[in-house]
Parts: C-alpha cells; structure tokens; sequence
C-alpha cells in the first residue's frame, strides 16, 4: 500500500510499487486528463506535476512518490471554475483534437508558477518535450502566455 | 587556491618570456578557393569539431559566443567567420596558421589554451591550408564574442605554451600502417581527443603520461580510451566507427554530453578518415574483456535504489535493446563503470534526448521525477551493477545540482 | 427496423415502415438532394425534437479535433432558429446516426453540413406551416425564434408541441428556404468548441477515457515485422503474471487481457518474449528506385491540347512514407452482451468498421454496434479501426465483459498503415511570351485507401489463423483522385497531359492521409511553378497570376500576396520567401499561402519565419474553426515536410518512437503564422481540413530555393539532406 497526494487528497493504493503513476492515476483514481502516449518519456502528453516540477507519469514509479505532491490537470480547476491556465486553453481555443493538451497546461503550470511572465522564447523552451501532432502550437504559446498573465493578475 | 599558485607561477614565469611580434601587415588571403580546398577543409573542420565551440546555442554556425567553462573561468569560442569587423575576414592565411599553430591571434595577443592550438600545432600545412579555405568561405556573421571570464593573465600563456606547446608533426609509426598513421596525426591534431580524455594537471596541461586515460569536461567524465578503458565491452575498430560516426553501436552506450556533438560531427566526415580514428582509438584499447566486479547490495540506501532501478529503469534497460524497443543492459553501460558518477546522473537526469530535428535514439529525462535522495540511492544500487567505487554520492548530486539542467 | 425500434423508444415522433433508400434519392423533378440527404433522406434522420422540446440532431460524421460538432451544431441551431446550446448533437453511431461513410476528405461540411443546414431549414418550415394551421394565421406571418413559432399577435406555440405526430418524418425536399444571411447569429461566428472545456479540465473526452463496470484491459503483440509467421508461444509466465485473466492466441494474432492495464502491459511484454517468429520482410530501402520496378497499371486522366516539342524543363520529385502519429496510441472498448457486440471506437467509419467486424467475428451487422468516440487526432486512416478489430475478437472471447485494447507506441509507429511514399516527373515548355505552353505529369503510387469495410483491411483479420482478404487495393476516381489527387493542374495551359501510375502492390502498408496525394502533387506542381518561374525569369506570384481564371483563386493568391507585403519583401542574407497555391482536389478549398525561412547551410537548418496563408472554403460556418484546422494543416504539413520519414532495415520498421521518427516540436514551428478566412457567405462548403498540406510543402521547398538557390525535391527536407545538397553544390 502507498499513499499518494493528489490534487490535495491522499489516496492509499494497492499496486505493484513499480506501476509507473500514469497507469494509477488513470486506472486506480479514474482522472482522466493525464495520457498515455509513449510511455518513453518522449511525448509529455502525460506530463504532471510533482512538487511544482513538470515530470512523465509514464515512466515515474510510484515507489518514488510517496509523501510528495502530485498536481494534475484536474488540480487546476473545473469546468465550472476553470483555473488561469484551463481559462486561457479555452479563451484561446487551443486544442484541436486536444490530447496532448492537459500535458501541455501542466508543462506551463510548471513554468507559470515560477514565472508567469516567461518570455515567448522562455514558453517554447519550456514546453519543447511536449509533442502536438495536430499542429496547435501557435495557440498553445498564446494561451500560455495568456494564462501567465492571468496568473500574474491574481 | 589552485588559482593564486597558477597566478603565482606564471607571473614568476613572465619576466623571462617575450611576447611575440604582432603580425598585422599582412594583406587579407583570397576569398575564392578551389572547390576540392574547400570540401577538404569542410571534412577536416567535422573532424575538429570546430563548430561546436564556436557556435553559441541557437546561434549562426561559426559566429562564436560558445561559453566553455574551464576551472580557470569562462572562454568563449570566437567568431571565425568571414566578418572582416567581428570574424576572421582580415586574416591572411599565415594568421591563420600562426593561431592554429602558435595560439597567437593577429595581433601576437595569446588565445587561451582552451582554444586547442596545443593540438593543431600539430596540422600540416595542406590542412590548415584547406581549414583556411572552407572557413574562408562560410557566411560572414557580423557577431561580436563575449568577453572571457578568465583570472589569468593572456601574457602568462607564454608560460603555459613554453610547457605544454610541442610544435611539430604528429607522432607517425612506420611500422604501422596507412590508417593507423592517419588515425595518430588526426586524433592528435585536429580531433583533439585527448583534450577531453587526457587528465590534466594544476596547470591544465594535458599529464602527457596518463595520455587518454580519462579527463574531465563540462561536468562530464571522458572515459580512457587506452589499455585502461572502463568500457564494460572492449571497443573493436568496426564498433567504434559506427559509434563514432552515428552515436550507437551494439553493445555500448549511445553517445551523450560532449560527446554528441562530436559524433554529429564525425557523421559528416570521410569515412575513410573516422575509420582511420577507430583504428588508432581501438588499437590502444584492452582486448580482453572487462569483468564487472558486481557486487551485492548491501547498504540500505542501495536497497531503496534498487526498487527505484525496479520502477523507473527496469521496463527498457532488462530488455535490452530488443524489436520492440527496450534499452542497453546496464551492465553494458559505461557510465557505470567509470571512476565518477557525473555522467550518470547528467543521463539520469536530463536523458539523451536528441535534438528535435534528428531521428536518434533517447533516453528520457528524470529531471522532478526522482528526488536529490532518490538518484543517491539510485547510484547506490548501480555502482553495485559494476563494483565502481563511487564515494560522497551526495556530494556528487549536490555539485551536479549547480549545473545547469 | 433499427430506426423504427429507435424512434419507438425515442417517443416524440411516431414510427414509419421502412422505404428503400433508393426511391427517395431523389424527389419527383429529380433534383438531387443537398449533401448526405440523398443517401439519408428521411428528415427525422437528423432532427429530432422532443415534446419536451428538447432538440437533437445526428450526423454520421465523426468528431475528430476538427471541430465538426461544433460545426455542425451552429449550422442546425442557426436554421432551427434557436440557441447555440439548445442543440444536442448526436454523432457516428450505427444506431442512432445516419450513414455517412468516413469522416474523411474534407466532405464533413459538404455532405453533413449541407445535409444539416437543409434539413433544419426545412424542419423549421414543417414547423411554421403546423403552427400556422394551429394558429389560423399565414405562414408568411409567422417567424421560428428561440424554440417557438411566434405570430404577429405575440401568440407563440412552443416547437414541441408541434412535433406530435409524424411532423419530421417526411423526405427530404432538394430546396429549403435558408436563414437569410443578414439575420445570422450562429452561423459565421466564431463560436466556442464544445468539446474544449470537458478536454482542459479531464473529463471523458475520449475513448481512451471511457471505463465500464467490470472493464478490463488487453495488450496485443504484434509480429516483428509484416508477413512474420507465429512459430511458438509459449504463454505459461504471462498467464501466471498477477493480473493477468486470459491469453489469446489466433494464428499470428496475440493478445492478453488483464485486470488492470499496466498489469496487461508487463503480461504483453512476458509474452512477446516468450513468441519465436518466422521472419517476415520489408522492402529494400531504395523505396522509390523500388516502387518504379513495379508493375503500374497507367491511365492517362487529363489529356488536352497536342505536343508541339520535346519538353524544356523537367524535374522529378520524391516522398518518403509517412506516419499519421497519433499522439494517443490507438485504443477500442469491445463488449458482448446478450449477443450483442457493441464496439467503441475513434474510427473515422462506423458503419464500414461494423462491417468489417461483422465478418472478423462472423456475427450479422446488425448484431454489431459500432460508436464513435473520440480519439487522439488521426489525420486518416490509422491504427482505429485495427484496435476497433482487436477489441471486437478480444471481447467475443470474454461475453459479458468489457475489454479495453491500446496499442503501444511502438505498435502504432510500426503497424499503422502510412502515407504512401511516392514519385512524380512534371516537364513542361515555356513559349516566348513566358506562359507554360505545354505541361507534362506523372505520379506513381499505391492506393491511398485500404480502409475497412473488410475484416481484411483490419489488423487481426489479416492476423488471424484463417485470414480474411482484404478488399483489392484499389484507386479513387477523378474529379476527386487518390493518388492522383489533384495531379491535373489547376492553372491554364494549352497542352495538358496527367498520367496516374497506379502501382497496386504495396511494399508497406498503406492507407489514406490527410490530402492523400495532393500533399505530393501539390508540393511537385508548386515546385515545378517556381522552378518555371524561375526560367521565364518571372516573379512566382505573377507568374501563378498569369495562369489562373478562377478568381476564387486569384482572390486567394492576392490576399496572401498582399498581407505577406510579397512586393515589398525585403531579403536578409540566409533567408527566401516561398508562396504556393492549390485548390484542393481542385474542386474544394481555395488555399494560398507565402512564407519566409532562413537556412543555415553548415547545419541544414531551416527556420520558419512568418507565415501568411488565406482559405476559401465557401461559406465559413466557424471562422474560428477554420483558422484552427488551417494553422494545424500548415504545421503539421511543415512537419511532415522538414523532418519526417518512415524509417527500417531489414529486420523491421525502425522509426518505431519519437527519438527515431521526430515530428517537430515548439523550437521550430513558424515564429507568426497568420490565417486569413475569406468568407463566401451563400456559397456551399468546400471543407477545410486538408487545403493547407500540399501548398505549405512546396512553400518551404520554394523558400528554401529562394533561400540558397538549391531546389530540393526530395521530402523530407531535413538538415541532413539540405546540408547534403548545399554541400554538393
């Protein structure tokens, strides 16, 4: 048995501590936004955040997470009180078939909440391991600039 | 304290030198070149490796601004190409050849020796004639280099060259052959391999008896490449072309850190001529195979390491690099059986990812993903994998940490 | 029988006998009827309204990230007159949806959209004419607001009050009187997608998401490589792996169901140790010296004009294989049940995919259900219907449970059908004056489409012990083409001769993507205009000009022109500007676009500056939309083009991940990228989503040539080809 923190809740799971956080995440707390992509740590479509860093679901062990906190997708808000980021995804409609998004707003969540007032070169650094195959990139560098300044506003 | 004896030295060391004439004068060499000179210059530059220093990341090929941190501070590449006010597009080739050979730019001020003239000097005429031509001929950037960071004085390089300069030939065998006789004169010269994998004294000379047995670069560990090669399969001349030339071959690491922008180099060079680097590099290596000294995990921090190597490594490295992925057995891996852990956890941490227009193999990166204590106990357990003696892992993280990721 | 059981549970409008679709393709006069109308034309087939007068409309399309719902929906609440959020939309369900084929082609506006606009808008009339009878006033008076008709007197009857009786199950008229375009306030608009929100916040978004009581979860093993036969399995350590609930095996197909999913993961892995193959093969990797060794079977499908002398210019160009490369690896929920197999699926055709299914697991079609649900983006024909396939055999097994199947990254890399690799070989002439006076095309290539509808076109059906044959591969006709989709030019030039080489061996598997061969035709004909361009000494802009009629394209070709500042341009050293047109498959959209790069030749490097494009595609329904799926089309089209390459050697596909077959990442998209809409309101929709492959692929080439004076006509233009080719010169 591990307990995990997620979103702020602790969560005692049986697994195998071995199983990478993606598939407990997904199989064993039924949040849908993390997803599996690669399971390589290539594509970031899983990408969450632990203890404020952007890191792969799909290749971190559990083992390795007790007692740290675990950010998800749907840590940041709700479709009725979408969060800074969540807002800007929407305000700029930036998905299309929007797989790899939730990935993408925890890779700037990351960067946001370090320094929401990251430059244009600053945000495609930051989120060049996460891959988009529908070609959103334009949109998704407006909405995390758009969501750092939402951020900075709070 | 290293450095107040270096300072020390060589201002004792100054009253005897003389610095050398300036050469200016001398008219700009011509900007057109037979096309073989340059195509034979642009082998020879992959060979060197010469873009790598001298491009800033994101930078225009050549235009300088790399920042090569040594221990006595920060050197920047400089622009060599054609920019007559930023570049090189004043000099005659003798300049040319007087900075490759003597160090000296053309004005007679020293280069650092981080700019590896101690090698070129070595260079034929023909070569630095045909380096001259395809540098000649590139874009000329307008880019003005950063100023060094440097505590010692560029006058007190005269001591350092008077030490550690040995203009002349490379070393040649005649009872050696043809490749074998290439591979010397380029590894020794232009490829500068010895400059990353020879450990250097207080001085940063190269220790000219410990040649190739392993130095230290960037934060990252050149492994010997001689008879005392840590490589957990001895390198053969076929496998070590191929890595060199592509960064992979069956049964070894893929290239990473320094190294890749080397082997993306060599991609682009003769055949003939890496081949020739292979056969020199190989014949120095052991032939008998390495025996890994594993030894079992006893200490506690090991033991939480391995359920780490369990989760999170595991899933490629126990398969292998097999059909449908997987990756290198460990046991095959050098990082692991080299006197430091520095190249391991710069793997660890930040992968090797290739850059995001090569098709290459990649390792993902575990940057957040393990704490400072979880990679400790990580290379706790590793270092069992081959019986390395790695000490203060701690310490080693903490270090590794003030790096940039 | 299925609709009539449906509308039967459904309540609000009463059942009709089933008339045979034929007698209703067309009315009286013979007009045809708009979009997908003709193949579905009973009303009640698309709208339907509650007594509650809750509104749902069904489209056989299918979501894919383009946005069609959204689409879809802002046409049907536009004619019904009613608000945006009222309309429930209902999408590809071999139940509930009409049949609609594939979402595939850019068709979705054309055939669901127009099919939806006239059916709402004749709905809407059904319900004026009932409210007038009820109301004793003219229809002329009576006006659709807000869910109600409303009389002159302020009198309204609410539409679903109107609908008792068979008021929507009536055919289909050829000619319904629209919404005029000034009282617009859906249609046109930018509005939100629907599906974004539930997307940005996790909630069940795809079929990846989807979780059924009891669901449990397989892993395939697929062969090494194609043809590889099974030679042993041995699968007692997977069976004994915890989790693990069944392994199946049916000849070459493999699979192992387990309770929770990593649990399948590590069983599949167990198991794909302990299999031995025969080896199978792959091609030489000389592909295209290799495809032109085939047999081809020749048509010549333009031929205008007579030859007056041996073509002047000549150039030929090249395509590798390309990967679709959903960044959501292919994944199907499979269910029997009182038997009854029912199929979640992001395939782009359910009916075809039921079909195909119905023969894999030899149960009748109408005993298989097949619901779309979204995926991650597919761009065509990917591994959907093949994990569709594996669910649909992995749940016959287990009847009762719920099994979910994803493929592993590796599995989609190297067993998704590709974009075929391809040659073209264009000559032409120019007369004194510098027009092109003569115009010579050829284009060799597989099918474009090995779609299902066959369980042979499936994965398992191909793996199974006793195979299923696949459909022939087989070419799509001209106007709209397959391979030699849009080969004919669309610019004017006396002699025109387009030969289509249809090769129908296929040395790799293949399958339709997004622009099928107009992304290869486009880039080769573009490049061909500027390298012509270049001999007559003319600039590409006036040179495209001075051969176009249709002002819908030089209406493009100006906008772009003008908002890249083309004649103002100023070069820098390192960098070109490229432009390039097309009308997709020369019957659809209208797309333009100018961009500039700059190349480093040490490096081969290429960096997109700005981009400047402009699509016609008739009538904009969601600008917003079309913007989206454009900037998608330009860079996943720059992706394709600068990077991308199906890789292997002998033993299998080595471009099985990310590290070895990269696509590009947020370093190198465009540093702006400007889309221009140019709305044609009234004008029918012409689709959007694959306008922008082709033209952007010759833009970059055509930039690059401006850039380094070297024509590179080999994709993909990658740095280590670019730096090969400016190093040879």
């Amino acid at each position: 048995m591990i307990t995990l923190e997620v979103n702020g809740h602790r969560h005692d799971v049986d697994v195998d501590p071995s199983t990478p956080l993606l598939y407990v995440l997904r199989g064993e707390l039924a949040l849908n936004a993390a997803k599996f992509g690669c399971g390589l740590g290539q594509c970031g479509s899983c990408t969450v955040m632990v203890d404020g860093e952007a890191i792969y679901s799909c290749i971190t062990p559990v083992s390795t997470l007790a007692g740290r906190r675990i950010t998800t997708v749907e840590g940041l808000g709700t479709v009725d009180k979408p969060g800074p980021v969540q807002r800007a995804f929407i305000e700029e409609q930036a998905a299309q078939c929007g797989y790899c998004i939730p990935g993408m707003m925890m890779r700037a969540q990351a960067l946001l909440e370090k320094n929401p007032g990251a430059s244009e070169d600053e945000i495609r650094k930051a989120l060049e391991p996460n891959l988009c195959r529908c070609g959103t990139h334009m949109r998704i560098l407006r909405a995390v600039a758009r969501a750092g300044k939402l951020m900075g506003a709070k | 304290m290293q450095w107040s004896r270096v300072i020390a030295l060589l201002a004792l060391a100054c009253a005897s030198c003389t610095a050398p004439a300036p050469m200016e004068g001398h008219a700009p060499g011509p900007r057109t070149f037979p096309a073989s000179d340059i195509a034979k210059g642009a082998n020879l530059a992959a060979l060197g490796n010469c873009v790598t220093c001298h491009t800033a990341p994101g930078g225009k090929p050549f235009a300088g601004g790399y920042a090569l941190k040594t221990p006595f501070g920060t050197v920047h590449g400089t622009n060599i190409t054609p920019d007559e006010a930023t570049g090189i597009g004043r000099w005659s080739e003798e300049d040319f050849r007087r900075a490759l050979r003597e160090g000296l730019n053309p004005a007679g001020h020293h280069y650092y020796p981080a700019f590896p003239y101690a090698y070129f000097t070595h260079l034929t005429d023909e070569d630095i004639h045909a380096l001259y031509a395809f540098v000649m001929t590139r874009e000329a950037v307008h880019a003005e280099t950063p100023a060094n960071t440097v505590v010692v004085p560029r006058f007190a390089v005269a001591i350092w060259n008077a030490r550690y300069l040995h203009p002349g030939p490379a070393r040649s065998d005649p009872a050696r052959d043809a490749s074998w006789n290439r591979g010397a004169y380029l590894a020794d010269s232009l490829a500068h391999c010895s400059d990353c994998h020879t450990p250097r004294d207080k001085l940063g000379g190269e220790k000219s008896a410990e040649y190739l047995s392993g130095g230290d670069v960037d934060g990252w560990h050149a492994p010997a490449l001689n008879e005392h090669s840590p490589s957990p399969v001895p390198w053969n001349v076929e496998a070590l072309e191929t890595y060199l030339a592509t960064g992979l071959a069956d049964h070894h690491a893929i290239s990473a850190g320094p190294m890749r922008g080397v082997v993306d180099n060599l991609g682009r060079a003769s055949h003939g001529d890496v081949h020739a680097l292979a056969v020199y590099i190989a014949g120095m290596e052991r032939s008998s195979p390495h025996r890994a000294r594993g030894s079992e995990a006893a200490d506690s921090s090991a033991q939480r390491g391995k359920q780490v190597y369990a989760g999170a490594c595991a899933d490629c490295h126990t398969r292998g690099r097999s059909a449908d992925g997987g990756a290198l057995p460990l046991e095959e891996a050098i990082a692991l059986a080299i006197p430091t852990p520095s190249n391991l956890i710069h793997i660890v941490r930040d992968g090797i990812v290739p850059r995001e227009d090569r098709a290459q193999p990649w390792m993902p990166a575990f940057r957040g993903a393990l704490t400072d204590e979880q990679l400790v106990d990580l290379l706790a357990y590793l270092r069992t994998i081959d019986g390395v003696e790695w000490n203060d892992l701690n310490e080693q993280v903490r270090k590794a940490d003030k790096e940039p990721g | 029988m299925r609709r009539r059981e449906f509308l039967a549970t459904g309540g609000a409008l009463v059942i009709a006998f089933s008339i045979p679709r034929a007698a209703w393709a067309q009315d009286a006069e013979g007009a045809k009827l708009p979009g997908s109308l003709g193949k579905t034309p009973m009303l009640d087939s698309w709208i339907r309204i509650g007594t509650d007068g809750s509104i749902t409309v069904f489209t056989g399309k299918c979501e894919l990230g383009q946005g069609v719902r959204t689409a879809l929906q802002q046409v049907a609440a536009e004619q019904l007159a009613v608000a945006f959020d009222r309309v429930t939309m209902v999408t590809a369900d071999t139940e509930r949806t009409p049949d609609e084929g594939f979402t595939s082609g850019s068709n979705s506006m054309k055939d669901s959209g127009t099919a939806i606009l006239n059916a709402a808008a004749q709905a809407r009339e059904l319900l004026i004419a009932e409210a007038a009878k009820r109301l004793a006033v003219p229809s002329t008076q009576l006006v659709a607001r807000d869910g109600s008709i409303v009389a002159p007197d302020g009198r309204r009857v609410a539409y679903g009050e109107l609908v008792e009786g068979q008021l929507l199950h009536v055919n289909a008229q050829p000619h319904s009187t629209l919404i005029d375009r000034a009282s617009r306030r859906v249609m046109g608009k930018p509005v939100q997608r629907v599906d974004i929100p539930g997307k940005v916040t996790g909630g069940v978004a795809y079929v990846q998401d989807l979780r059924l009581p009891g669901m449990v979860h397989a892993r395939v093993v697929r062969p090494p490589q194609p043809g590889a036969k099974l030679r042993s399995l041995d699968a007692s350590a997977a069976r004994a792996m915890p989790g693990v609930v069944d392994v199946v095996r049916d000849g070459n197909f493999v699979a192992v169901i387990a309770r929770s999913e990593f649990e399948a993961v590590r069983a599949m892995r167990a198991l794909s140790d302990s299999a031995t193959w025969d080896d199978g093969s792959l091609p030489p990797q000389e592909i295209h010296a290799h495809l032109l060794g085939l047999a081809s079977k020749d048509t010549v499908i333009a031929d205008r004009g007579t030859a007056t002398s041996p073509a002047q210019y000549e150039s030929t160009y090249h395509r590798p294989y390309h990967m679709h490369g959903a960044i959501g690896p292919s994944c199907a929920v499979g269910l029997l049940q009182d038997g009854k197999l029912t199929v979640w699926t992001h395939t782009q055709g359910v009916y075809p995919l039921r079909a195909a299914i119905a023969e894999l697991v030899k149960m009748p079609p109408d005993k298989v259900h097949c619901i779309h649900m979204e995926g991650s983006g597919c761009y065509g024909h990917n591994g959907a219907d093949d994990a569709g396939g594996d669910a649909a055999l992995l749940a016959v097994t287990h009847p009762g449970r719920p099994v979910r199947v994803q493929h592993m990254r590796e599995q989609e890399h190297s067993w998704e059908p590709y974009g075929p690799a391809m040659v073209t070989k264009a000559r032409a002439s120019l007369g004194a004056d510098g027009r092109i006076v003569s115009w010579e095309f050829d284009v060799w290539s597989n099918t474009h489409s090995t779609r299902p509808g066959k369980a042979g076109n499936l994965a398992a059906g191909m793996l199974v012990a006793s195979p299923f044959a696949a459909s022939p591969p087989g070419t799509i006709p001209q106007p709209e083409g397959g391979g030699d989709r849009n080969s004919i030019p669309l610019y004017s030039v006396p002699r025109v001769k387009v030969t289509s080489r249809f090769i129908p061996e296929m040395p790799l598997r293949v399958s339709a993507l997004r622009g099928l061969g107009a992304y290869m035709n486009v880039f080769s004909i573009e490049s061909f205009m500027d390298e012509l361009a270049v001999a007559a000494k003319a600039d590409p802009v006036g040179f495209r000009l001075r051969h176009l009629d249709d002002p819908r394209a030089v209406s493009v070709v100006q906008a772009v022109a003008e908002r890249f500042g083309w004649s103002t341009w100023q070069r820098e050293p390192g960098h070109g500007r490229g432009f390039a047109f097309a009308r997709y498959k020369n019957l659809a959209a209208y797309f333009a676009i100018a961009m500039d790069v700059e190349v480093t030749r040490e490096s081969g490097e290429i960096r997109v500056g700005r981009v400047c494009c402009a699509i016609d595609s008739g009538e904009a329904v969601n600008p917003d939309g079309i913007r989206n799926q454009t900037e998608g089309g330009v860079v996943q089209s720059l992706s394709w083009t600068m990077l991308e390459a199906v890789t292997w050697d002998a033993k299998r596909i080595t471009s099985r991940d990310w590290g070895r077959y990269p696509v590009i990442r947020f370093q190198h998209v465009p540093r702006s990228l400007d889309v221009q809409v140019i709305d044609r309101p009234g004008e029918p929709f012409l689709g959007t989503g694959e306008a922008a492959q082709g033209p952007t692929a010759a833009a970059l080439a055509n930039a690059v040539a401006d850039a380094t004076g070297v024509r590179i006509r080999d994709i993909p233009l990658n740095p280590a080809r670019v730096a090969a080719t400016l190093r040879r010169v």
